[in-house]
């Protein structure tokens, strides 16, 4: 059990709904992966065109909550705007907003992220915000309003998984008390473990399971991961030693010399 | 009056959002529309004044991550 903005959700596996083979994929995916929130977006509507309803049928047939996004917007305006045109097709506050500044890593434009954030939270949004590790933008995303935090872990599609551990687990001990949710990178069910065994509260993922050979798999593979991780990390992991320790009791072993 | 809808240009005859979006065909619950990068919300649509050169955008629900 998670709460985000007050709501408890049974899952900490939050999952994308782009890039399956077919819709019918995806709601499989969906439900075997065991998630409690999808990611969806909002893009131009063909005149006539009935290709959002039939997919937003969907969504809501899957008894799950939305989370829309801000995907592909590159200016606080767009952001700004495309939350507020969320809000009114998806019915919820809820945004996953990212205001995308480098078009080759998909790298967050902080100082756009945070001023969006600022102007979305005052407008009676539930902002997640996706960001970097770095902990002064952090700082300053929840100065702004936000009540949870979406750091990458490596850049969106890439699925090369935690590529600086160090950074993640800073981040973490810094906010304690604030829901972190690792969002972009994760290739692996095994990155999604070695995220949560740190400590973070959720991960969001898409692609890994979207293109895997077998999504619904992947998807089942993935929710796994995420519960095995944070039960490890709730239950105090042994720390690495330099020195071998032997488990069996020496005392009381025979002598044959 | 010309416009720019989706990034397409079209002259109509309509002078509302409402009406802009009859005469292409658009309807439904799951449309969100925007007028020169601003909001306009649904219940508004009827007695949103177009002008020409406005740049309407569209949405509607779609896959992402």
């Amino acid at each position: 059990m998670i709460e985000l903005y007050g709501a408890e959700l049974p899952s900490r596996l939050l999952l994308g709904t782009a890039q399956y083979p077919s819709p019918a994929m995806l709601a499989y995916a969906v439900r075997a992966s065991g998630t409690a929130v999808v990611t969806v977006s909002l893009r131009r509507e063909m005149a006539g065109g009935r290709a959002g309803e039939k997919f937003w049928s969907l969504i809501r047939s899957l008894g799950v909550r939305i989370l829309p996004n801000t995907a592909g917007c590159h200016s606080v305006k767009e952001a700004v705007t495309t939350a507020q045109m969320a809000r009114e097709v998806f019915g919820t506050t809820w945004i996953k907003l990212e205001v995308i500044g480098n078009h080759d890593t998909l790298q967050p434009d902080v100082f756009g992220l945070v001023e969006a954030a600022r102007i979305l939270c005052e407008d009676g949004f539930a902002v997640f915000p996706y960001t970097t590790d770095d902990l002064v933008v952090a700082e300053r995303l929840l100065a702004a309003g936000c009540k949870a935090l979406m750091p990458w872990c490596a850049p969106i599609g890439s699925a090369l998984g935690p590529i600086n551990i160090t950074a993640l687990r800073s981040m973490r001990g810094h906010f304690p008390g604030v829901p972190l949710i690792v969002d972009a990178g994760l290739g692996r069910p095994s990155h999604a473990a070695t995220v949560m065994e740190l400590g973070f509260d959720a991960v969001l993922l898409n692609t890994a399971v979207a293109k895997a050979a077998d999504p619904v798999g992947m998807a089942r593979a993935f929710g796994k991961a995420v519960e095995a991780g944070r039960e490890a990390f709730s239950s105090g992991m042994l720390e690495p030693r330099d020195v071998a320790v032997p488990s069996t009791p020496t005392i009381g072993r025979g002598v044959f010399s | 009056m010309k416009l720019t809808v989706n990034g397409e240009a079209h002259e109509v005859a309509a002078t509302t959002l409402e009406a802009l979006l009859a005469a292409l065909d658009y309807e439904g619950d799951w449309l969100a529309t925007a007028v020169n990068n601003d909001l306009v919300h649904k219940a508004n649509r009827a007695e949103f004044q177009l002008n020409d050169g406005d740049r309407i955008e569209i949405l509607s629900p779609m896959q992402g991550g």
